[in-house]
């Protein structure tokens, strides 16, 4: 593979992001143009921590010149990711399964069929596989290659997911992992890590905390960590004991 | 592709940052980026089309390394874009439309967002429509080849020649390995199958006999022990 102009006559990576940065400085700020040129020649790749904001912005604006985008519709799916799709989703599937065991048993049996009941599916959870955590087996999610996630019931993945030093370590060393965020376990409980490298997501069932038995759905749905569903930690009793 | 976003058992990437944080989107045009990907769907071809995973891979790896996953993916998109010919070099540029095109009609509107969001749309590559053979039954060892292809293969590197055992059978997916350019190969459905591996037989003696991993291979990427 020849280095950094992409096969089949595509553009070069290096011209395309210069492009790419010279057009976002251009619609910040009209006048430093030149300016902003000359330092994308000084560096392969121009990216500082003002400069994603700019270049989305830009690129928002010439599509909206172009007619092709729409920026209320832009807001809206903003809204959707920030207010519809989200771990709560999750975390309601994972109390309807502590209160109702003929549901856990569906769920357990086929993640999406389950999910759909509470009007959950969609892109990313066509083939959900859903992992009970217990005393002795502890599940635990990764992506080492991407950043492959379950969005219907968790929405987009946390920035640790997505971060090199998640991916790279916890399929080697879990417990450590584990630990950094909190978590030990003992020596004889079993980690299974489950690296989704193709179409099936996973969900990890938490255990239920004890002291819980009284509690209704919506207040054992309230427990339940994103992360818990991911398998980076336990749901932990409430506070207050389980009095309803 | 033995590229730097195959980073299964690697040492020494940096601290995990945990927080607490659970909304989606830390920065405005994170958010922003993410739509803007949605909304501009309908316009790209769905025929050759490099995979997007390719792409991403292709980020070079100083940069890929300091590149946050949005910055990534809005470096991925707009290269899409240019290489479709949905926008032009100079376009980008110059933050201009090219003088004399014609104006298009945005293809999703706010009131169609809800009801993509809402209804449950399948992007699965699940290939029910055809009737492949499986290779290989739950409970049998099976290998993962050593294949080094230069496109996107999601045969991760720490899997490849090691033997694990098929826990489950998934059906029949596309696959989505890639020639060495990023485009799709030819049509050619497999099974998916839950591969167990042990800890020790991917790290040695020093991991836990306890643990494990679970990885989904295509047919293609494992062999008969």
């Amino acid at each position: 593979m020849t280095e950094s102009k992409p096969p089949g006559g595509g553009i070069g990576r290096r011209e395309f992001l210069s492009g790419a940065a010279v057009g976002a400085a251009a619609v910040a700020v009209p006048a430093a143009g030149a300016q902003a040129q000359s330092h994308a020649k000084d560096h392969d790749h121009v990216v500082s921590a003002s400069d994603p904001a700019q270049r989305v912005k830009a690129l928002e604006s010439l599509l909206i010149e172009k007619g092709m985008v729409d920026p209320a519709a832009v807001d809206a799916v903003v809204d959707a990711y920030e207010r519809n799709i989200g771990p709560r989703n999750g975390a309601k599937v994972v109390a309807r399964a502590w209160r109702d065991p003929a549901y856990r048993q569906r769920l357990l049996a086929d993640g999406t069929a389950a999910i759909a009941e509470l009007g959950y599916g969609g892109s990313q959870a066509e083939h959900l596989v859903v992992l009970e955590n217990t005393p002795l087996l502890h599940n635990l999610v990764v992506c080492t290659l991407c950043s492959c996630y379950p969005w219907p019931v968790l929405g987009l993945p946390p920035k640790w997911y997505t971060s090199t030093p998640y991916r790279s370590r916890v399929v080697i060393s879990p417990r450590d992992v584990l630990r950094e965020f909190g978590l030990e376990l003992s020596a004889d409980v079993e980690i299974r890590v489950w690296d989704s490298t193709a179409d099936i997501r996973y969900l990890v069932l938490p255990e239920r905390p004890p002291g819980t038995d009284n509690l209704s759905e919506e207040r054992l749905a309230a427990l339940v960590t994103r992360d818990s569903m991911v398998g980076t930690a336990k749901v932990s009793a409430p506070a207050t004991g389980g009095a309803a | 592709m033995n590229g730097i976003h195959d980073v299964g058992g690697m040492h020494n990437m940096g601290r995990i940052v945990h927080d607490g944080i659970e909304m989606p989107f830390r920065e405005r045009w994170e958010g922003r980026s993410r739509a803007l990907g949605q909304v501009m769907r309908p316009f790209r071809p769905e025929k050759r089309r490099k995979n997007f995973r390719y792409l991403y891979e292709m980020v070079p790896p100083l940069d890929y390394l300091r590149m946050s996953y949005y910055e990534k993916l809005f470096d991925v998109f707009v290269q899409g874009l240019i290489e479709d010919r949905t926008i032009t070099q100079a376009e980008l540029a110059s933050g201009r439309p090219a003088r004399g095109l014609q104006r298009e009609t945005p293809r999703i509107t706010p009131a169609m967002v809800v009801q993509r969001f809402s209804n449950t749309k399948s992007t699965s590559l699940r290939r029910d429509d055809v009737q492949v053979s499986a290779g290989f039954v739950a409970g049998q060892p099976v290998r993962a080849r050593n294949i080094n292809p230069v496109g996107h293969t999601r045969l991760p590197r720490y899997l490849r020649g090691r033997i694990g055992v098929i826990a489950r059978d998934h059906g029949v997916f596309d696959f989505q390995d890639t020639d060495s350019q990023g485009y799709a190969l030819a049509d050619d459905p497999q099974h998916v199958y839950t591969v167990r591996f042990e800890a020790r037989e991917l790290w040695g003696a020093d991991a836990s006999s306890r643990d494990c991993v679970h990885a989904e291979l295509w047919e293609k990427h494992l062999e008969r022990v």
